[in-house]
């Protein structure tokens, strides 16, 4: 859970020199992960943003004519790719709205749970005390919680909505923000120039917003590209369970869900939602691993 | 040491109880079950007797301070809908859970740690970057999903295992396996990221000048000096994976904590939640104690006391 203070090398080394494109594709070559990462994220958030636009027919649209119809591979038709499911609805059409619900929940979800964490986590590495003795305490009870059950019992109780499995999900995993900014402040507060500023008379509130949060940023950027897929998990899990997004409006995990009973005789209508699922949470978790390696190369392979 | 210990033991009573004041108080503020209970033809009286048979009618503090007086003599009261005891029905599914945590971690620490040490040995090499893609993808993937496949091909076209229940070893494999993968995920990065800091300390390139054999370096030397990472991170997944299991569970009807967890929660059976989350936070206390005691045990320079953790 470690996480590094020190600026990256790499950037704090880059001159102006090579062309732009020069230096990306000598980025490519150092580093592939990065722009195979940022390729499926890039492709990721495409598709959820132009959702509408892209898809071939609306997500709830049915063709009871054409239910259950094979992928084009499997003897398919031209016009439904990907096949149709039970209600003769296109499940490409379906696959790129899931892509929306998915990115919605993953961005804003990580947005909360570091807002949340990285709130407590400065205020109490910089204060220390008693206060951060009872956050940490928290953190340490909450952690031990697995976090799916925390997420499964706040949406169970609020009922399920995009808004309420987003809060759920921020609330059940501000601690691991929490835990990295803390360690990161604390690296960093003994430093000269928070002493410094200090010595000049610059409020706590000042010297933790101008001068510690900008430099644990990086580091903190990079653990939040890590915490992306294992909340488009989450969300795929609770809607799986029926605590998530509600039909007809589709996301991966509730395709999952609909679509179980039709493992043995439909097989695709299961493995094509949990295939884009680990292809998108594999491309962020590739970026994150590439980030880390570019920014620190001292961290390389380190758990988060 | 010792006073760490002491003061876990002190602190960790009273988050739980913090804990379990937020539970039920979300419990409380989320809707009243007596409209869930009550059968449809049920009048207002009829209600409001229901109402006051199960407590409900209190101040939610009252009604907190009497579940706590009730739950240290072990009484969680009534199932809503089984009737039965709640503390009875959770204790029931406990070994069925008990046994996939324990299967699927045990299968997570065999494979995980080697991989994790091999890729370590062999930085860079292809064998490195095999094992490092294989974790990456178990962190990418959703164990309810690799549950679905592993039934496809295993039980479905191959059909070697079956396809869900709990009747026998052969229905442990399948959810210990979908179980298993981010877990041996997760201690594969971690035994690799630790054993490389630990083959580049000095003590490490000593053992090696003396001539030791690369296997005694490794053994005696590098993984003793990874163990107390790995031995946190086992005792915690440990907890992960009793209560975490919930929707492999469900996806093999495997008749576990997890699942009654989720089937209670969707229907407001809250004297089996209560004992439930109470049951798995008191299962957690004593996993971060027992992880705290074997740091004793595996580290020396704590057991001298010239060191904390």
């Amino acid at each position: 859970m470690s996480a590094t203070t020190a600026l990256p090398a790499a950037l704090a080394e880059a001159r102006p020199g090579p062309s732009a494109w020069a230096r990306l594709r000598r980025l490519a070559r150092r580093h592939p992960q990065i722009v195979l990462g940022a390729a499926i994220v890039l492709a990721f958030v495409a598709v959820g943003a132009f959702a509408p636009l892209l898809a071939p027919y609306p997500y709830d649209e049915q063709d009871l004519s054409n239910q259950l119809r094979p992928p084009i591979w499997a003897g398919g038709q031209v016009q439904h790719p990907l096949g149709t499911d039970e209600f003769g609805r296109d499940t490409l059409s379906r696959l790129i709205y899931g892509a929306r619900i998915s990115l919605v929940v993953g961005l804003f979800s990580v947005v909360l749970a570091g807002a949340l964490g990285v709130t407590v986590g400065v205020i109490g590495g910089y204060l220390g005390g008693a206060l951060d003795a009872a956050f940490m305490r928290v953190a340490d009870v909450q952690y031990s919680f697995p976090y799916i059950l925390i997420a499964i019992v706040v949406t169970a109780f609020w009922g399920p909505s995009l808004t309420n499995i987003i809060v759920a999900l921020g609330v059940a995993g501000w601690m691991t923000f929490a835990r990295a900014a803390r360690a990161s402040t604390l690296a960093v507060k003994q430093r000269d120039y928070i002493v410094a500023a200090r010595a000049t008379g610059a409020g706590h509130a000042h010297i933790m917003w101008r001068h510690i949060l900008p430099n644990i940023a990086a580091p903190l950027i990079v653990f939040a590209t890590f915490q992306v897929p294992s909340r488009i998990l989450a969300e795929a899990t609770l809607s799986f369970v029926g605590l998530g997004i509600q039909p007809p409006m589709p996301s991966w995990g509730n395709m999952l869900s609909a679509n179980r009973g039709y493992l043995l005789t439909q097989p695709w209508l299961v493995t094509l939602p949990g295939l884009a699922l680990t292809i998108v949470a594999l491309g962020v978790n590739q970026l994150g691993d590439g980030l880390r390696d570019w920014l620190d190369p001292r961290l390389r392979g380190r758990t988060e | 040491m010792q006073r760490v210990i002491v003061a876990r033991l002190i602190q960790t009573p009273i988050a739980l109880v913090a804990v379990l004041l937020v539970v039920f108080l979300c419990l409380l503020a989320t809707g009243d079950p007596v409209e869930m209970l009550a059968p449809p033809e049920a009048t207002a009286a009829d209600k409001e007797q229901l109402r006051h048979a199960y407590g409900l009618d209190q101040p939610a503090i009252v009604q907190f301070g009497v579940f706590l007086t009730h739950a240290v003599r072990g009484d969680f009261g009534r199932s809503f809908f089984k009737g039965k005891p709640a503390l009875d029905l959770v204790l029931e599914r406990f070994p069925a859970s008990l046994q996939l945590a324990v299967a699927s971690t045990v299968i997570a620490l065999l494979v995980g740690v080697p991989l994790g040490i091999i890729a370590a040995v062999r930085r860079g090499t292809l064998v490195d970057q095999l094992a490092m893609g294989l974790a990456l993808l178990g962190q990418s993937i959703a164990s309810f999903w690799l549950a679905l496949m592993l039934i496809l091909l295993f039980a479905v076209n191959l059909h070697w295992l079956p396809v869900s229940g709990y009747q026998g070893p052969q229905y442990l494999v399948l959810p210990a396996v979908s179980l298993s993968f981010w877990l041996l995920a997760l201690l594969a990065r971690l035994t690799r990221s630790e054993m490389l800091e630990v083959l580049s300390e000095d003590y490490v390139r000593t053992a090696r000048a003396k001539g030791l054999r690369d296997w005694a370096v490794l053994t005696h030397h590098a993984l003793r000096n990874t163990l107390i990472p790995l031995v946190t991170m086992t005792g915690l997944s440990l907890g992960w994976q009793l209560g975490g299991a919930l929707v492999v569970e469900a996806v093999f009807a495997w008749p576990g904590l997890g699942l009654l967890l989720l089937e209670s929660v969707l229907r407001r059976d809250y004297p089996v939640v209560l004992a439930g989350i109470t049951l798995l936070a008191t299962v957690f206390i004593v996993i971060n104690l027992l992880v705290d005691l074997l740091y004793v045990y595996v580290d020396p320079r704590i057991r001298q006391g010239s060191a904390t953790v």
